[in-house]
């Protein structure tokens, strides 16, 4: 039994960051309807910046998270500006084809400017520190992610629920020209959404930069986990992210304790096949319709 | 000025639609695949060209040659699906791979001759095809790209980790080429692949001006329009995926003999990516668009090769310039310049 809550306690702990990295699509899908497969390679870079502001600029760790969240944010809205904007006219096929030549180009930028050889972030907290809870043994490191995680979460519930900001984006992503109408600067919202959701992916990625260490194809796995976690979930409902996130970590863990370590990567594949299948509007989503 | 812009985007439009703007007036007419002296002169032009290569060119450009025609066969069958049926696939390595995979399997560990291997490879891959296309009926768009992304993640790991059925990654050697016992030569190889690949070419020119063709267009144009006009989705989308990936396996084992070795690595997501890059760079839902995007984005690693790690940089910058430029791709740019100098002087 002790087993048992030890391996969910673990999945939890991966289960967090796997919502957070679902969160930033979810956000992006909600407001623009653009699934981002450059979101993973932006992760990466934010993580990056973070790494040379601390190893190169000397920047104490918690400056340089708050520089690389920021880069990272300003990175995604330019993207927005520069590329998505013009191109607006663009079928479905065209955004994604245009989100995946912007990964490519990130992951390219990323393993010319420091290189493919992995790299060691240095992370404030410790991961041989050990505490207990009764039976069950937690790592400072998975305890502070997991915390982290929670905050990030909680911080962005209010946002969008709570603020100005964001009734304007859920009015956005409900009818954008309706929001037009009403004189919210849909141009804007939709920037601050790309640059949103780009720094949470940062935030994921110095989060799990100490555990897979760093180079330009960290977040390729952790990035699919969070898609299949937004599927899973639903991939318009913020809550079902962080349900669908955590449960793909807890899920997951126990499957390679129980099951097969091998494969463990492979289910979460097979979990977003079979909630596709069987109920493509995910857990939390709403009904999956369209329009004639 | 934008009155000429509109006016010119329309005879752009009928010029894509009709791939000329000659009258025709029967549906004979419109069913020439070659026209008139001067299609008649590229073409044989062409197969000259071909079949001189190996004088011509030098010899290591006859294996990336015989590279160009493996890809051109897989763009050509991920165009028949995308840009013709409209339905994403972001796993078509997934298809590459497992029609890879069955050659090997079947000419390494069955012994079987190639042409029946390379035959198992495609039809394998185009069960896994119709397999893939059922909960495809169900989805459209971004649903559809995501549940495509995880079968091409799928096949991957599962060749990664089931070692008995692929070897893992220490690898899977296939025997060479050979015909009655002797061992076919490069520039052998390179006629055997151009033959096939041009056939596989000639089969899609046909398939898309046939009812199924013409079925797959109504589909990406709008399903429900389709279906109420009494095309029967059911069997279109699965044989579309069928199809696509019976070509997507025919081209992975021609890959699989090409190269002689399989390792799952070959057959990421990057490659994934890479060959829907072919398409979109050449042009969307059109043939010739995929042999140019295949012939295009296989010479440019080569010759590229000293700046290896800038490649994803110059992927992804193409892609995004191709998409905000041309989104009709490399043949839609040369059908605006056939188009201008048919109209010229206006």
């Amino acid at each position: 039994m002790a087993l048992l809550a030890q391996y969910v306690v673990g999945g939890l702990a991966v289960g967090s960051l796997y919502a957070l990295v679902a969160l930033g699509i979810v956000l992006l899908y909600r407001t623009s309807r653009i699934l981002n497969f450059a979101h993973g390679d932006l992760a990466t870079f934010g993580t990056f910046i973070a790494f040379a502001l601390i190893s190169t600029a000397h920047w104490p760790f918690a400056a340089a998270s708050a520089g690389s969240l920021l880069a990272t944010a300003l990175v995604g809205a330019a993207f927005f500006f520069l590329v998505i904007r013009p191109a607006k006219e663009a079928t479905l096929l065209g955004k994604i084809v245009i989100t995946l030549g912007l990964a490519l180009i990130l992951q390219g930028a990323t393993a010319v400017f420091w290189g493919t050889d992995t790299k060691t972030m240095p992370f404030p907290l410790s991961d041989t520190k050990v505490y207990r809870l009764g039976e069950v043994v937690i790592s400072q490191i998975s305890l502070g992610s997991f915390a982290v995680g929670l905050v990030l979460m909680a911080g962005l519930y209010v946002l969008v629920q709570r603020t100005r900001v964001g009734l304007a984006m859920r009015a956005v992503s409900q009818d954008m020209v309706a929001a037009q109408v009403l004189g919210i600067p849909v141009r804007r919202i939709f920037a601050l959404t790309w640059g949103l959701a780009s720094a949470l992916g940062a935030a994921a990625g110095i989060l799990l930069a100490p555990v897979t260490l760093l180079d330009p194809y960290m977040m390729l796995d952790p990035f699919l986990k969070g898609f299949a976690a937004a599927v899973l979930g639903g991939i318009d409902s913020m809550p079902g992210a962080a349900v669908g996130g955590l449960l793909l970590g807890v899920v997951e863990a126990l499957f390679g304790a129980y099951v097969s370590v091998k494969f463990k990567t492979t289910l979460a594949f097979l979990i977003i096949i079979a909630v596709l299948v069987i109920r493509p509007e995910g857990l939390l989503g709403r009904e999956y319709k369209r329009r004639v | 000025m934008e009155n000429g812009r509109s006016e010119r985007r329309e005879a752009f439009s009928r010029e894509r639609t009709r791939r000329g703007v000659e009258l025709r007036q029967r549906y004979e007419e419109d069913l020439y695949l070659v026209r008139g002296a001067l299609g008649w002169t590229a073409l044989l032009a062409l197969i000259a060209l071909l079949a001189l290569l190996p004088v011509l060119a030098p010899g290591y450009f006859l294996y990336t040659a015989s590279l160009i025609a493996a890809h051109i066969v897989i763009a050509v069958g991920l165009n028949l699906l995308v840009g013709y049926t409209g339905q994403i696939s972001l796993g078509h390595a997934g298809f590459v791979a497992v029609g890879a995979y069955a050659a090997g399997i079947l000419a390494a560990r069955l012994h079987l001759p190639w042409p029946a291997a390379m035959a198992g490879g495609g039809l394998v891959a185009a069960l896994f095809g119709f397999l893939v296309g059922i909960p495809a009926l169900r989805l459209t768009g971004p649903y559809l790209t995501i549940a495509t992304l995880g079968f091409g993640i799928a096949v991957n790991q599962v060749l990664t980790n089931w070692e008995a059925l692929s070897g893992g990654r220490s690898g899977l050697f296939l025997p060479k080429l050979a015909i009655a016992g002797t061992r076919l030569r490069d520039h052998h190889i390179y006629y055997l692949f151009a033959a096939i690949a041009a056939a596989g070419v000639w089969v899609a020119f046909n398939l898309v001006r046939s009812h199924i063709g013409r079925a797959f267009v109504a589909i990406r144009d709008s399903d429900i329009a389709a279906e109420v006009t009494g095309v029967n989705l059911t069997i279109y989308k699965t044989l579309a995926f069928a199809v696509s990936a019976f070509y997507a396996g025919l081209g992975g084992a021609m890959l699989a003999y090409l190269l002689g070795f399989l390792e799952p690595q070959m057959f990421t997501l990057f490659e994934s990516v890479y060959y829907l890059s072919m398409i979109v760079v050449g042009g969307l839902g059109t043939i010739p668009g995929s042999v140019l995007g295949a012939a295009l984005l296989t010479i440019l690693p080569q010759q590229l090769a000293g700046l290896k790690q800038f490649l994803p940089l110059v992927y992804g910058a193409t892609i995004v310039f191709v998409m905000a430029v041309e989104p009709w791709g490399l043949y839609g740019r040369w059908l605006r310049i056939k188009l201008w100098f048919k109209t010229w002087p206006f």
